[in-house]
């Protein structure tokens, strides 16, 4: 009698078990979203230099697409690569180890691919495998995160975080300004701040606010994830009693202090972004948010990155400039996205 | 030797051991202390922002899911086991009940995702403790590479955003002017105290932490036992896993980012010795808000993460240290009573 209780109580709990488990799985699908990531690519090249021409290989390293811009990074890579048809894109799996990332790049070097593009996990530590293709002959496209030495890239292209935290700092004094505000409490909520890009960052902001004789209030750091940025800024947003005006470095993280905004209930300031995420771009549009703006660091320099591949392996220069070759740095410009503006830049959003 | 054990396992002199009257242990006051000092320094460095109402709600909001991870591995550790895959699997458990096809079914379904996730995750690593016979460090260090794989899989490594808004509306919420996400840390607190304290189950973990083979010998099933108190610390996660979805609107494979040390440290420093077999939740409690109470003071302050990384783990140490001389001052004592004579130099009691 004992004994047929137990099985089939067993039973039941094996059929629940069973059942829950095919209830969880069919919660796994995410479909919808996939047909979001199509349009992340913004226009290609014009002119006489997107005619087809000599075919190239272009060799692909970078590292994991663990957040919304890195992703953002490889999908524009590889979308940009798909509009050439003489582009041949030869990419590796994305990694966070420096030594793997070495050994895909040298892989990538004995592959024989005609021009190299490398955003390395780190760039110091992959400045000797640069120098080692480059010697061999084969031109390095050097993304975002800088070689320590110009002999290791042909071409760099990136991001300018020192004047991402200007522009951030001039829209915040000149928006403040124009609403009369006097003296007023400047919050930041910075990335992780032992990383040279959230110091640069910071500086520009720190140096543009004392053009404007302000200064940074009540600073935070969170480390690029939702929940650290949602923690931080409750807890800044309690210290702070009075505020007007509050830069979020990034915009992946920018979700959670939004909503820690949220939370509070607050309205007596205004936020500013970076980066440039579609969803942060979608809240400067919605007037309740208090997103007013957000500065750029677009991913899609890894479009360029890409184009100038291209180029180098054609050797062609850029269209509208005198140069006969690639320039050896391209700098991108972190425009501000307004409410104004943000049509206009809706192309370059990324899903964080 | 150990003739000062707080609570022996079995007191067969106290009749009704299931109303035996609670009794506070020194080591907890003087965590109170620390605790209570904090909260001094935070209210004479901030008088006016620290000890208000917003601001504790704030902290205890801030609180609730590292707190609720901090239940479970308060089993876990007195169960003489460890659980390191507590962040992964928060991580996952905040992805999976946030996909699109999750959240299509509404609030209910989702929350029962979160739950099914993190009990069966914790289950999987129960089992194969127990049964499998693989070492708790090894199997859930194996868990926490692989659940957050998973997360990372099942989110394409974006960060996924609550449309739901009835989700939302309900969790970020207050009840009778306390927010949901404290409620349910306090629902979390009292029922795990219970089950440890009033239950058979709970004797059981204290008697397996101390000596499994003992508890083996006086027909405890251990192995089933062990892999139910994985089941909890995993079930601990699942709910974990909706507060930061509350808190942040997002499940993120980035979310949970190690909740494994922080729980650990909070445990240990709530007085849970990691051998197992003795500890204490409201220990685990005050821990959890020590760190809490430390990172507000800190951000209203204005001072850097560093000195805040500095001071935490001075706090670890100090406060097992002060633990240490507070038992060393109490053996001393001659007036404690000799209950037991023959147990082994592990003590096997509990408190509260």
């Amino acid at each position: 009698m004992m004994r047929t209780n137990l099985a089939r109580r067993g039973f039941l709990f094996g059929a629940a078990g069973i059942g829950a488990g095919a209830v969880l799985a069919g919660c796994t699908s995410n479909e919808p979203q996939q047909q979001a990531d199509q349009p992340q690519q913004a226009n290609s090249g014009q002119g006489a230099n997107s005619e087809p021409g000599q075919p190239v290989t272009i060799g692909f390293s970078a590292p994991a697409a663990d957040h919304g811009w890195m992703a953002a990074m490889t999908i524009n890579a590889r979308s940009q690569a798909e509009q050439f048809s003489d582009v041949t894109l030869n990419a590796t799996e994305g990694t966070n180890d420096v030594n793997q990332q070495i050994a895909q790049v040298e892989s990538l070097i004995n592959g024989g691919v005609d021009v190299l593009v490398i955003l390395p996990f780190d760039g110091k530590a992959l400045t000797q495998v640069g120098r080692q293709a480059m010697d061999a002959g084969i031109p390095v496209v050097n993304v975002d995160r800088i070689f320590d030495t110009p002999l290791a890239y042909r071409t760099w292209i990136g991001g300018d975080n020192y004047s991402m935290g200007v522009n951030a700092g001039n829209y915040i004094a000149e928006e403040l300004k124009r609403q009369n505000i006097g003296n007023p409490v400047i919050g930041e909520v910075a990335g992780i701040d032992s990383l040279p890009l959230t110091q640069e960052r910071s500086q520009g902001f720190r140096d543009s606010l004392q053009q404007h004789g302000f200064s940074v209030g009540p600073r935070v750091a969170a480390e690029f994830t939702t929940e650290s940025g949602e923690r931080q800024t409750a807890n800044l947003l309690q210290g702070a009693q009075t505020l007007h005006a509050l830069w979020n470095h990034d915009d992946d993280q920018g979700i959670g202090v939004v909503a820690a905004i949220e939370s509070s209930r607050r309205s007596d300031f205004f936020m500013v972004g970076g980066a440039g995420s579609r969803n942060m771009m979608n809240l400067i549009k919605d007037e309740s948010s208090p997103v007013r703006a957000t500065v750029l660091y677009s991913p899609s320099m890894a479009s360029s990155a890409i184009s100038l591949a291209r180029l180098l392996g054609q050797n062609k220069g850029l269209g509208d400039l005198a140069e006969h070759e690639i320039p050896a740095e391209v700098k991108t410009y972190s425009a501000v996205v307004t409410r104004e503006n943000v049509d206009n830049y809706m192309d370059v959003g990324f899903d964080s | 030797m150990t003739k000062a054990l707080d609570m022996p396992p079995v007191r067969s002199t106290t009749p009704g051991g299931r109303f035996r009257p609670v009794r506070v242990d020194v080591r907890l006051l003087g965590l109170g202390g620390v605790l209570a000092l904090l909260c001094l320094i935070g209210f004479i460095t901030r008088p006016d922002t620290f000890l208000t109402q917003e601001n504790i709600s704030t902290m205890l909001r801030l609180a609730a899911a590292i707190g609720v991870v901090s239940v479970g591995m308060t089993f876990v550790i007195i169960a003489g086991g460890i659980d390191l895959s507590v962040g992964s699997m928060v991580a996952l458990a905040s992805v999976w009940m946030t996909t699109l096809a999750t959240q299509a079914y509404g609030p209910f379904v989702m929350v029962l995702c979160a739950m099914l996730v993190g009990l069966g995750c914790g289950l999987v690593n129960g089992f194969l403790i127990s049964y499998g016979k693989v070492v708790p460090f090894i199997m859930t260090l194996a868990m926490m590479a692989s659940a957050r794989g998973l997360a990372e899989r099942l989110s394409g490594r974006r960060t996924q955003v609550v449309t739901e808004t009835g989700f939302t509306d309900f969790f970020r919420g207050s009840f009778l002017g306390i927010p949901v996400l404290v409620i349910i840390l306090a629902v979390v607190f009292v029922v795990g105290w219970i089950v440890l304290n009033r239950t058979t189950f709970g004797r059981r973990t204290f008697a397996i932490g101390g000596n499994s083979e003992a508890a083996r010998l006086s027909g405890i099933n251990v192995k089933l036992h062990t892999a139910i108190v994985y089941g909890i610390s995993g079930l601990c996660c699942g709910i974990a896993a909706m507060i930061v979805v509350a808190r942040t609107t997002t499940g993120a494979s980035t979310n949970g980012l190690l909740y494994e040390l922080d729980a650990i440290a909070a445990v240990v420093i709530g007085g849970t010795l990691l051998a197992g077999g003795r500890g204490s939740l409201v220990g685990t409690l005050i821990g959890v808000l020590i760190f809490t109470v430390l990172n507000s003071i800190f951000t209203q302050n204005n001072l850097d993460t560093d000195i805040q990384n500095i001071a935490k783990g001075a706090i670890i140490v100090g406060a097992v240290l002060l633990q240490h001389t507070t038992l060393r001052r109490r053996r001393g004592k001659p007036s404690a009573p000799a209950e037991t004579g023959n147990q082994p130099t592990q003590p096997t009691g509990s408190q509260s």
